[in-house]
C-alpha cells in the first residue's frame, strides 16, 4: 500500500512537472536605469512594465504561455548597459529586449544587439537611435525633432521669431539644442541667445540675466528635472515676463510640485497620457491612455506618467508580436516591422522596414500649466 | 538693460550662493582645526539638513521654524553618531585612512537619505513669499536675504563662541596643540565632539535655507560638499573671516563665469582650487601657518 502511494506521488509529480515544462514561460529582458541620475525614467518604466506583464500573465498569458520579464537596473550607465545587455541574451536567453531608458545607453547596445540579432525596443527619445534605421532596434519614446515641431508651431502662431535657447548640458539637452537648431530656420526662427546649464546647476540666473539683456521675444528651455524647475523660478526671480517655453521632459507632476507658483503659464509639448481625462472620446488613444493611468495609480498609488507609457507601449508592442504568432527572436523582428496602427501611450505606432520609430508629430499635445493642472493648448 | 545693471545681478546671485559655500566652508575648517581631519561628510550634513526639513514639514506636518529647528537638532546628532561611530574608534588615524573614513561615510549617509526618502528631487517653501525685490536694476528673493541674514548671524555667532566662551577658547587651544591642551586639562574628545556638532548644524542650516531656491535630494551633498572645500581651501582653513570671503568669492566669480560661459561654471570652482593648492596652499589671505582659528 504504502509503495502505492509513494509510485502515485512520483507519477503525479512527474506529471505536473511535465505541464510545467510545457508552458515555459516566454522570457522579455529589460534594461531600466532604476538607480542612477536617469531614476526619474527608469523607475516608473521598470514598475510599469511589471505591471503589464503581471496582467497578461493574470488574464492567462499569450496563447496559454506566461510572460517572464528579466529586469537588470543599469544605473544610468552604458558600460553596465553593455554587460547586462550581454548577460540577458546570452544567460537568460530573452527573446527580446525592452530599454535602455537613455540614449547614450542605448547606443551603447545597439552593437550588441545587432550582433547577436535580438530585437531592442528603446524606451529612449534620441532621433539617431533608429536614424539610420538599424534592423534590431525600435523605439517608443517620441524623437526630440517632433517636439521642438510643436514648439515652434506654436511659435510662429504666436507671431514670435527671436528665442532665447537654455540647454541641458546631457545626452537629453544636446539631443533637443541640436534639433532646436535644425528646426529654427523652417520656422523662420532665429536663436539670439544659446546658452547651456549643468545638470546639477542649481542656480541659473546669471544665463536669464544674459537672455534678459538681449532681444529674445521667448524662452525655450530644454532639460529634466530639478534644472526647469531652477529655470522657471529665476525667471520669476528676475522679473522676466516673456513666454516661457520648457520640454516633454518635464511633463510630470513632479515638475509642476517642484516650481511651484512659477510653473504658472508655461507651455510645454507632451504626451497625451498627462491630458489623458481631457481627451475627446473619439481620440484613438484614449482608452489605452485612460487604463493605463487608471491601473498605475492603483497599484503604485501616483498617476501614470509619460516615461512609464514608453514601456507600456514597448511590451505591447512584443505582447502583439508574439500573438501575431511570432516565437522567435527573428519572428518578432519581422513582425515588430509590420505593427501598424497601434495605439499606445506615446502615440499610434505605425512601424515599417523605413521607419523603426513609428510616430508622428501628433503624438505631442502642447499643454499649458493652469493652477497646478495641465491645461491641454490644442 | 545695460551692462552694469548685469554685471550687478551676476554679483548678487553670486554672493547669494557664495554665503552658502561659506557656510559649508566653516563647517569644514572647524572640523580640521580641532581634528586636523577633513571631513568630506560635511556636504552630506548639509543634505541631511535640508531632506528632514522636507520630511518634518511635508511629512510630518510640522510649521516651518519647528521643522528648521529639528531638523538643524538631528543632523547635528547625526554628526555626533558620525564622529562616535566612525572617527573615534581609529587608533592611530592618518591623514589618509581619515579621508577616506569620511569619504566612505559620505558615501553611506547618501545611500541612508536614498533608501529612506527616495531619490526624488523635493522642496520647501519660501520662508517669506517669492515676490522678487528689485534692488537698482537687479532682483532678489526675499528668501535670499534670509541667507545673508542667517550667514551673517551664524558668523557672528562662531566668532563669538570661539573668543569669548570657555569651550569656544578649549577648542581654539586644540587646534594649536592637541597634546598641550590635554596637559592643560581640557578633554580633547569632547571639543572633537563639540566640533562635529557645530559643523554639522551650520551645514544643516545652509541646506535648509537654500532648499526652496535650489530643491534638495539625496544626491545635492557632493558638489555642495566639493564647493565649500573650494572655499574653506582659499581661506586658509580658518574658522573664521577667510573662509567666508572664500566662499563669496569662489560664489560670485561663479556667477560672473556662468555668466560670460555657462559650459565654466563649475570649471571656475576647480581651477580656483588649483591654483591656490598649488601657489598658495596657506589661503589665499593668511601669511604662515600660525593662525588658523
Amino acid at each position: 500500500m504504502k509503495r502505492t502511494v509513494q509510485l502515485l506521488t512520483f507519477f503525479a509529480v512527474m506529471l505536473l512537472s511535465a505541464a510545467a515544462f510545457a508552458a515555459e514561460p516566454l522570457k522579455i529582458g529589460a534594461l531600466f536605469s532604476v538607480t542612477g541620475p536617469p531614476s526619474f525614467l527608469g523607475e516608473p518604466e521598470r514598475n510599469t512594465a511589471q505591471m503589464v506583464v503581471d496582467e497578461i500573465n493574470k488574464s492567462g498569458g499569450i496563447k496559454g504561455r506566461k510572460l517572464e520579464l528579466v529586469t537588470y537596473d543599469t544605473a544610468g550607465d552604458a558600460t553596465k548597459a553593455v554587460q547586462l545587455a550581454n548577460k540577458l541574451i546570452k544567460d537568460d536567453n530573452v527573446l527580446a529586449i525592452i530599454g535602455p531608458s537613455t540614449t547614450g545607453e542605448t547606443m551603447a547596445v545597439i552593437p550588441v544587439v545587432e550582433k547577436e540579432k535580438v530585437p531592442l525596443i528603446s524606451c529612449a527619445a534620441g532621433s539617431k537611435i533608429t536614424d539610420p534605421v538599424k534592423a534590431w532596434v525600435f523605439k517608443t519614446a517620441q524623437n526630440d525633432g517632433l517636439a521642438v515641431i510643436k514648439i515652434f508651431e506654436n511659435l510662429q502662431k504666436n507671431k514670435i521669431n527671436k528665442v532665447a535657447i537654455l540647454t541641458v548640458s546631457d545626452g537629453f539637452g544636446a539631443s533637443g539644442r541640436e534639433q532646436l537648431k535644425i528646426h529654427a530656420a523652417s520656422y523662420g526662427i532665429s536663436l539670439v541667445v544659446d546658452d547651456t546649464y549643468g545638470p546639477k546647476d542649481t542656480d541659473m540666473t546669471a544665463q536669464l540675466t544674459k537672455i534678459r539683456g538681449s532681444e529674445a521675444q521667448a524662452i525655450i528651455c530644454w532639460g529634466t528635472n530639478p534644472g526647469p524647475a531652477v529655470v522657471a523660478k529665476n525667471v520669476k526671480q528676475l522679473g522676466i515676463k516673456l513666454p516661457l517655453y520648457m520640454s516633454h521632459g518635464v511633463s510630470s507632476k513632479k515638475f509642476i510640485e517642484l516650481a511651484g507658483d512659477a510653473a504658472e503659464g508655461i507651455i510645454l509639448p507632451s504626451g497625451k497620457v498627462i491630458v489623458a481625462d481631457q481627451l475627446p472620446a473619439s481620440d484613438p488613444q484614449k482608452a489605452s491612455l485612460v487604463g493605463y493611468v487608471q491601473s498605475y495609480q492603483k497599484l503604485y498609488g501616483v498617476e501614470g506618467d509619460h516615461f512609464g507609457g514608453h514601456a507600456w507601449d514597448a511590451i505591447n508592442l512584443v505582447r502583439r508580436a508574439i500573438e501575431a504568432g511570432a516565437t522567435t527572436r527573428e519572428m518578432i523582428r519581422e513582425q515588430l516591422e509590420k505593427s501598424s496602427n497601434f495605439a499606445g501611450i506615446g502615440g499610434v505606432f505605425n512601424f515599417s522596414a523605413q521607419d523603426h520609430a513609428g510616430l508622428t508629430k501628433d503624438a505631442f499635445v502642447l499643454v499649458r500649466i493652469k493652477g497646478g493642472d495641465w491645461q491641454a493648448l490644442d | 538693460m545695460n551692462l552694469s545693471d548685469q554685471l550687478l545681478q551676476y554679483i548678487l546671485s553670486g554672493l547669494s550662493t557664495g554665503a552658502i559655500y561659506a557656510l559649508i566652508g566653516l563647517g569644514f575648517a572647524i572640523i580640521y582645526n580641532s581634528t586636523g581631519i577633513i571631513n568630506f561628510a560635511q556636504g552630506e550634513f548639509v543634505m541631511f539638513g535640508g531632506m528632514l526639513g522636507v520630511y518634518f514639514f511635508h511629512k510630518q506636518g510640522l510649521a516651518l521654524p519647528i521643522a528648521f529647528l529639528l531638523a538643524v537638532v538631528v543632523t547635528a546628532l547625526c554628526g555626533v553618531l558620525f564622529e562616535r561611530f566612525a572617527i573615534r574608534p581609529l587608533r592611530r588615524p592618518t591623514p589618509m585612512n581619515m579621508v577616506i573614513i569620511t569619504i566612505g561615510g559620505s558615501i553611506f549617509l547618501r545611500g541612508v537619505a536614498m533608501i529612506a526618502w527616495g531619490k526624488d528631487t523635493h522642496v520647501l517653501p519660501t520662508f517669506s513669499g517669492d515676490e522678487p525685490i528689485s534692488f537698482a536694476g537687479a532682483t532678489l528673493l526675499p528668501q535670499h536675504l534670509w541667507i545673508f541674514a542667517i550667514t551673517i548671524l551664524l558668523i557672528i555667532g562662531t566668532k563669538l563662541f570661539f573668543s569669548h566662551t570657555i569651550s569656544g577658547k578649549a577648542m581654539s587651544a586644540c587646534a594649536v596643540n592637541r597634546r598641550a591642551a590635554g596637559l592643560v586639562g581640557i578633554d580633547v574628545r569632547r571639543m572633537i565632539m563639540f566640533s562635529f556638532i557645530l559643523s554639522s548644524a551650520i551645514g544643516a542650516m545652509a541646506g535648509i535655507i537654500i532648499a526652496p531656491l535650489t530643491m534638495t535630494s539625496y544626491d545635492v551633498g557632493v558638489m555642495l560638499g566639493l564647493k565649500g572645500f573650494c572655499a574653506a581651501i582659499i581661506g586658509g582653513m580658518s574658522s573664521g573671516l577667510p573662509t567666508v570671503i572664500g566662499g563669496l568669492l569662489l560664489g560670485v566669480l561663479e556667477s560672473l563665469g556662468a555668466g560670460f560661459s555657462s559650459g565654466y561654471k563649475d570649471a571656475v570652482a576647480f581651477v580656483i582650487l588649483l591654483l591656490i593648492l598649488f601657489f598658495r596652499p596657506q589661503g589665499l589671505f593668511s601669511r604662515g601657518s600660525s593662525e588658523r582659528v
